[in-house]
């Protein structure tokens, strides 16, 4: 079953030809009506009509986050705000939030990728779709929805939390397709055990799930529990939302709509453009977005791309499971989290900076972060009250930087190892790579 | 009259205690009188040694975190009730205690008990007004 057939199946060639089409419009686009994009390939001395081939692309700067927060709220839309229908943002966290605008033609392509991506899950008109996504500024809700609006399957937009609603309603609305983070997932599952209903019996015919790691361990118990095969979903706020990429029942690969977004595998080191099918940092650029064309986004995800035609018929390439980061960006419970925040909330305790470690593990199937903290001279105190007191100024300080409840441990000075350099201030013992 | 406790932070975790301890001999610093508050994760070691000056300065060498606090000795009956005697008169002047501890020595039938209050100077002066005997810091340094 496709969506889009002629699209998606579409030989490499023609694809090839239409992307290169793409691209030189978006480039123009954003040449001509952006002047962040005009200044910077002015001074790389890069003009539109360098774009001759797909290769050529590579004759562009990056672009990162930082640019995007720079740019703060809509320095790097193409179009007045009376075009604009939608905005959207990340969390903002770690610092002023990306904002992402969408026209009205640019919400439509977004439904888009999503009507591909709940078709090749085998979800339609006549489903009902539960969307534990949250529903706001975060791009994880409404991506769904309107895919779902599209594919005419009836969504219940019910978002995060409120365990036991959900499985009743799973029950008694008769919910064939779901959408969740992976941890969200079993923790759904496991209530419902409890509660002595079975998540087989439930009659799930798809789950489609993304916006935090994950391993193929976790993807069994997934479909262990619900008794019916996870789909991986990948996207990102800065290019769309989700739906950038998304499994089909081979489960081999995310496919990427290649005819919107024209990803390349660039060595994090070097920025230089890998060839083949090896691993490295996933580059992205809007082929079809009015709004806001970002070209060559550096997600800092790492993946591997794969050209070969998959055994569902779709030539569009396929990516693997996000294998890492090629920052120090982690993701607990579905937020990301920057060592730098943790940073800024120790300086707000004390006044200089202590050395500190970031341990995430997932001791069962939820996350947890333990952040080790070395006293210090400002640190301590002659009384265990005060010292407890401390450690859960330092946890609340935490908390209100990043939204994340953490567990903190003062640690014996100079017993947190030390490095050359850039210091490692993560161990990720989740095991999700 | 104040002695100079060493008050160390050390993680709780299999052989913490025994790495200050082993720095403190090396330098032949000795140890009069210890105590421990822990907690899960860590803990404060409370000592009294003959130098407390040299003791900090061995212990923070080897990256100890160490901080020197004042506290008070004072004489008590080595009896049933001495204690109690001693509790008795800082409730009834309403100081509030962090911690204490004590040990026995040489004077027959008298015990040292050492205390730390936040206002260390009324915990002294309430002491005296009513007949304990503080004992001087060099005394206790030099048992």
């Amino acid at each position: 079953m496709f969506w889009n057939e002629e699209i998606e199946t579409m030989p490499r060639q023609d694809l090839e030809e239409l992307q290169l089409k793409k691209l030189q419009a978006t480039v123009k686009r954003a040449f001509d009506k952006i002047p962040y994009y005009n200044k910077r390939y002015t001074e790389a001395e890069v003009f539109p009509e360098d774009i001759e081939t797909l290769k050529d692309i590579e004759k562009l700067p990056f672009i990162t986050k930082d640019e995007l927060r720079e740019s703060y709220p809509f320095g790097l839309f193409a179009v007045d705000i009376k075009e604009i229908k939608e905005l959207h943002s990340s969390s903002g966290t770690t610092g002023k939030p990306v904002v992402s605008g969408y026209t009205k033609k640019d919400l439509d392509t977004w439904a888009e990728t999503i009507a591909r991506g709940l078709t090749m899950m085998g979800i339609g008109e006549d489903d009902i779709l539960q969307n534990t996504h949250g529903y706001g500024m975060f791009t994880g809700g409404f991506g769904v929805h309107y895919g779902s609006h599209k594919v005419g399957a009836a969504i219940i937009p019910i978002s995060t939390g409120q365990t036991r609603r959900q499985i009743e309603i799973m029950k008694d609305f008769g919910t064939t397709g779901l959408i969740f983070t992976p941890s969200y997932g079993i923790h759904l599952g496991e209530i419902a055990l409890e509660d002595g209903i079975d998540p087989k019996e439930l009659g799930i015919k798809a789950i489609g799930f993304g916006a935090e790691g994950w391993t193929e361990e976790i993807r069994q118990r997934v479909e262990e529990i619900f008794g019916c095969k996870a789909y991986n979903i990948y996207g990102l706020t800065e290019l769309m939302g989700p739906g950038v990429g998304v499994e089909c029942e081979a489960q081999q690969g995310l496919h990427i709509a290649e005819d919107i977004f024209y990803p390349e595998i660039i060595d994090p080191n070097t920025g230089n453009v890998i060839g083949g099918e090896k691993p490295g940092e996933l580059v992205l650029t809007n082929l079809e977005r009015e709004g806001m064309p970002v070209i060559r986004f550096r997600t800092k995800d790492l993946t591997k791309l794969t050209y070969e035609k998959c055994s569902c018929g779709r030539t569009h390439a396929r990516m693997s499971r996000i294998t890492g980061r090629s920052d120090d960006m982690i993701k607990v419970k579905g937020v990301a989290i920057f060592p730098s925040q943790i940073e800024k909330a120790l300086l707000k305790v004390g006044d200089v900076e202590p050395h500190y470690m970031i341990i995430v593990t997932r001791p069962e199937t939820l996350d947890e972060i333990e952040v080790k903290v070395e006293a210090s001279k400002d640190l301590f105190f002659d009384g265990v009250k005060e010292m407890m007191s401390i450690q859960q100024k330092i946890a609340k300080s935490i908390e209100n930087e990043t939204g994340i409840r953490v567990k903190v441990t003062l640690v014996e000075p100079k017993s947190l190892p030390r490095f050359e350099g850039k210091a490692k201030r993560v161990i990720d013992e989740r095991n999700l790579h | 009259m104040k002695i100079k406790q060493l008050s160390i932070f050390l993680q709780n975790r299999m052989g913490s205690l025994s790495k200050p301890l082993e720095v403190l001999s090396n330098a032949n610093v000795n140890i009069r009188a210890m105590c421990m508050a822990d907690t899960s994760e860590f803990g404060i070691l409370r000592l009294v040694v003959d130098n407390p000056e040299k003791g900090k300065e061995v212990l923070e060498e080897n990256n100890f975190l160490v901080k020197i606090t004042d506290i008070i000795g004072v004489e008590m009956n080595d009896t049933p009730g001495g204690l109690t005697t001693v509790l008795k008169i800082i409730k009834d002047n309403e100081i509030d205690l962090e911690y204490l501890y004590a040990f026995s020595h040489e004077k027959e039938g008298k015990a040292i008990l050492l205390l730390h209050a936040e206002d260390i100077d009324k915990l002294a002066s309430v002491m005296q007004e009513n007949d304990i005997t503080v004992v001087p810091a060099d005394e206790v340094y030099n048992l």
